[in-house]
């Protein structure tokens, strides 16, 4: 009964940690921890159903196979499997790499390729190589919330572009472009997750890659194409990567394991032109000299065996299953005023609230319901954005756990509707949602969201509405938040 | 001696009391005293019973930990505990009953207004928000009665920002505080069985407002200690602070964080057990009043195992 004794902590006072304090590097002042992070820790509860994450389900991943690849390293290759690799990753390892980006149409020289742990490392590496305090990084508004922290411990001034139902605006994109320029800023690179990002869930559209690969060649501007989901598609036509549009001149590309086989093994990798490669090599050779060797070779293993594409063909079909149970409930149970995303593939539905709910507020209230989603804020730099958005992943649980908790989410919003409207118009306590400034979010990504009764634009509709009520003091109009 | 210590819980301070909790078992040890970790749950009387302490340090922070609920089931169980009993917990916790006592003790405190959900879902009390403007003022500061930390709290500065505020505030709990907004110093005094301790005061950087991310960040918010008052201003904050402290019933040690305005300094709530952590104010008065942590743990569990030595 008696727990095991607690690990041991180092001895801090307030004193030391002024003296501590002191010694903070200044990246450290912008790597925020946060009361969401908080709120997140409650989510690991065993009782909650977590919508929050981003894990893969790696429970259908055959244990035999496992063992069998995890035996044969023993038995075949202890001595190299125990032992550092080099800072590129094994060849062999690329080999399934390139396998693995041949499977999306790309073509790359291995030479180019580096193996990393992480698609995360990836990401850190770019950085460390391209990023000077200050400089801007330019990225999709929402964004991957994982990135976030990484652009502000390199000090960058994040510019965040909004995203449609086609993803990133690339006429935004200019114009920021435009007027970065004239400030004489140039920004080091465009991140983009382009196919069914995280955490919106939309897919950059054809023409829109095309103009993005153009713009970067002509403004000599780099892009980084973070693909972890590419091959988790559940209907369409499959687009090509930026990286085969470009032919890799101008396009840094960052791909993973972590979602076609396991996060665990944290494998990933990175593919750069070669002036480029050289510095991320040595970044990475700084950071940790080498990626795990062990699940390099399981890697090999495993990709030798030949089926690692029935594999993600098998994900596909859970993942595509559990989205459409998603969407199903998200259809019976948000209100008329919610919005989201229809994605063709990945791990994520972006839902957007009307603008009076916080859904950081929200979370403490789903969280007395044991169910548990992120907030929108977490994909944005700027405060105070995306306050009524939230990720919801339906990789992680199964079909009846997501409509359970998709239930929960949608009856205290319900709440929080209805409660609006009998403060807003007392007489008649179901009062429409009123825009407000946060509406700004949820209108981009709100042409791909269809509304909760089956009505094409409805929903955009219910943002757009212009205020028509008089009931005062409450009644908020458009202007009246400003 | 063996000391339980009552942490986490289900609360959504469940993070910042862990923290509360490693550290204090750390003091103990170091004093020579056995810890024994309790993460509260569906298995607390169980282990309890179980270990049989001498005594239980309750180092839970929010509902179930700092209401008065544990520290319920601890009398039952007839093990002697740290901080304020269940009655007082019970009022702390809910603001809008501890602004009451206050009121009637003639401890200052802002003006306010109280209200349930049902007020508004059923009754129209929304038609009754106007006539506050004149009664509150703008801005306006609206929480959730019950609730430990800031979460919640959100600032309206017209009628049009009310209504959100009510809907993020009526998130944490089924009633939620209008009150007015008082401009001035943000003190904390903690009180150490019936003796204040050094005034603290939090000066929010770069114009952040006083809320949960500051409070559990190093380098957001500067502490003072003891704060820069008259000897005057001084007696008259420790005094507010100290009838607050007893108004609500308070034994043990508590935080009673106060404004500080120009007619002096306005009560707006007391914390039955703050915060212990790296960055929890009550650890920095005991500091500056010259104990160590250790000597602070000690003294609580003194006052809980002798309350005459108060």
């Amino acid at each position: 009964m008696v727990e095991p004794p607690h690990r041991r902590r180092a001895h801090t006072r307030t004193r030391d940690l002024e003296r501590y304090a002191g010694l903070f590097a200044e990246r450290t002042g912008v790597m925020r921890s946060s009361a969401m992070r908080d709120l997140m820790a409650i989510t690991a509860r065993p009782e909650v159903i977590s919508l929050a994450g981003g894990l893969p389900d790696t429970s259908t991943f055959p244990a035999g196979t496992f063992a069998a690849q995890m035996t044969r390293i023993a038995q075949e290759s202890t001595a190299e499997a125990l032992q550092y690799g080099p800072t590129e990753g094994f060849a062999e390892t690329v080999d399934c790499i390139v396998e693995v980006m041949g499977a999306e149409g790309m073509l790359p020289d291995p030479d180019d390729v580096i193996v990393t742990t992480g698609g995360q490392q990836a990401i850190d590496l770019i950085c460390k190589t391209l990023i000077d305090p200050g400089d801007v990084v330019v990225c999709e508004a929402p964004t991957y919330p994982g990135a976030v922290p990484v652009f502000c411990s390199y000090q960058a001034d994040i510019v965040q572009i909004d995203c449609d139902s086609e993803g990133m605006r690339i006429e935004q994109l200019e114009e920021v472009l435009a007027k970065l320029d004239s400030e004489g800023r140039r920004p080091k690179f465009v991140y983009s997750v382009p196919s069914f990002q995280n955490p919106a869930g939309v897919t950059l559209s054809l023409e829109r890659r095309r103009r993005l690969v153009e713009l970067a060649r002509q403004r000599e501007l780099l892009v980084v194409e973070d693909n972890p989901y590419g091959l988790l598609r559940f209907g369409g036509d499959p687009l090509p990567p930026l990286y085969q549009l470009d032919g890799g001149d101008f396009v840094i590309y960052v791909g993973t394991f972590s979602k076609i086989l396991s996060p665990g093994i944290r494998l990933g990798w990175a593919v750069a032109p070669p002036p480029v490669m050289e510095k991320i090599v040595l970044g990475k050779q700084a950071s940790d000299l080498c990626t795990s060797t062990l699940t390099q070779h399981f890697v090999r293993e495993y990709f030798a065996e030949g089926h690692w594409r029935e594999y993600v063909e098998s994900l596909v079909r859970i993942y595509r299953a559990r989205r459409d149970a998603m969407l199903g409930s998200l259809r019976d149970h948000f209100p008329a005023q919610a919005t989201w995303t229809e994605p063709e593939g990945g791990l994520f539905i972006w839902a957007t609230l009307p603008g009076y709910i916080d859904t950081s507020d929200l979370l403490a209230k789903a969280l007395r319901e044991d169910v548990a989603f992120v907030p929108g804020q977490a994909a944005y730099a700027e405060e105070g954005r995306g306050r009524s958005s939230m990720r919801l992943n339906f990789s992680g649980v199964d079909e009846h756990e997501i409509r359970e908790g998709v239930r929960r989410i949608g009856a205290a919003v319900a709440e929080q509707v209805e409660l609006y409207g009998a403060l807003t118009n007392p007489a008649a306590s179901s009062a429409p949602a009123q825009p407000r400034k946060s509406d700004r979010d949820a209108a981009g990504l709100q042409g791909g969201a269809k509304a909760p009764t089956g009505e094409p634009g409805a929903a955009g509709a219910a943002g757009l509405q212009e205020d028509g009520g008089d009931v005062l003091p409450f009644r908020r109009t458009s202007e009246g938040s400003a | 001696m063996r000391v339980a210590v009552l942490k986490g819980g289900r609360s959504l301070e469940r993070g910042v009391s862990l923290r509360s909790g490693a550290r204090v078992e750390d003091a103990l040890e170091r004093l020579g005293h056995e810890a024994v970790a309790l993460d509260a749950g569906v298995d607390l009387v169980k282990r309890l019973t179980a270990e049989a302490p001498d005594v239980a340090f309750v180092a839970m922070h929010g509902p179930g930990g700092e209401d008065g609920t544990a520290q319920e089931l601890l009398e039952i169980l007839g093990i002697p505990f740290t901080g304020p009993g269940v009655a007082a917990c019970n009022r702390c916790m809910d603001k809008a009953l501890a602004k009451q006592e206050l009121r009637d003790a003639g401890v200052p405190t802002p003006d306010w207004f109280a209200f349930n959900e049902t007020a508004f879902r059923e009754l129209g009390a929304a038609d009754a928000l106007g006539a506050l403007e004149e009664r509150l003022g703008f801005p306006l500061v609206v929480k959730p009665s019950r609730g430990g930390s800031a979460l919640g709290v959100k600032f309206a500065s017209n009628w049009f920002e009310v209504p959100e505020a009510l809907v993020s505030a009526f998130s944490y709990d089924d009633r939620v505080l209008l009150e007015r907004f008082v401009e001035g110093r943000e003190l904390a005094v903690s009180v150490l069985g019936s003796e204040p301790l050094p005034v603290v005061e939090a000066i929010p950087g770069d114009g952040d407002r006083f809320d949960f991310e500051a409070r559990y960040e190093i380098g957001r918010t500067e502490f003072v200690c003891p704060a820069e008052l008259s000897e005057e201003e001084t007696g008259a904050v420790k005094s507010a602070a100290l009838g607050a402290y007893e108004a609500l019933g308070c034994s043990g040690f508590s935080r009673v964080d106060l404004i500080f305005t120009a007619e002096g300094p306005q009560v707006l709530e007391v914390n039955a057990i703050p915060g212990l952590t790296d960055t929890s104010l009550l650890p920095q008065a005991a500091e500056a009043a010259g104990m160590s942590f250790e000597n602070l743990v000690e003294r609580i569990l003194d006052l809980a195992l002798k309350p005459a030595a108060a």
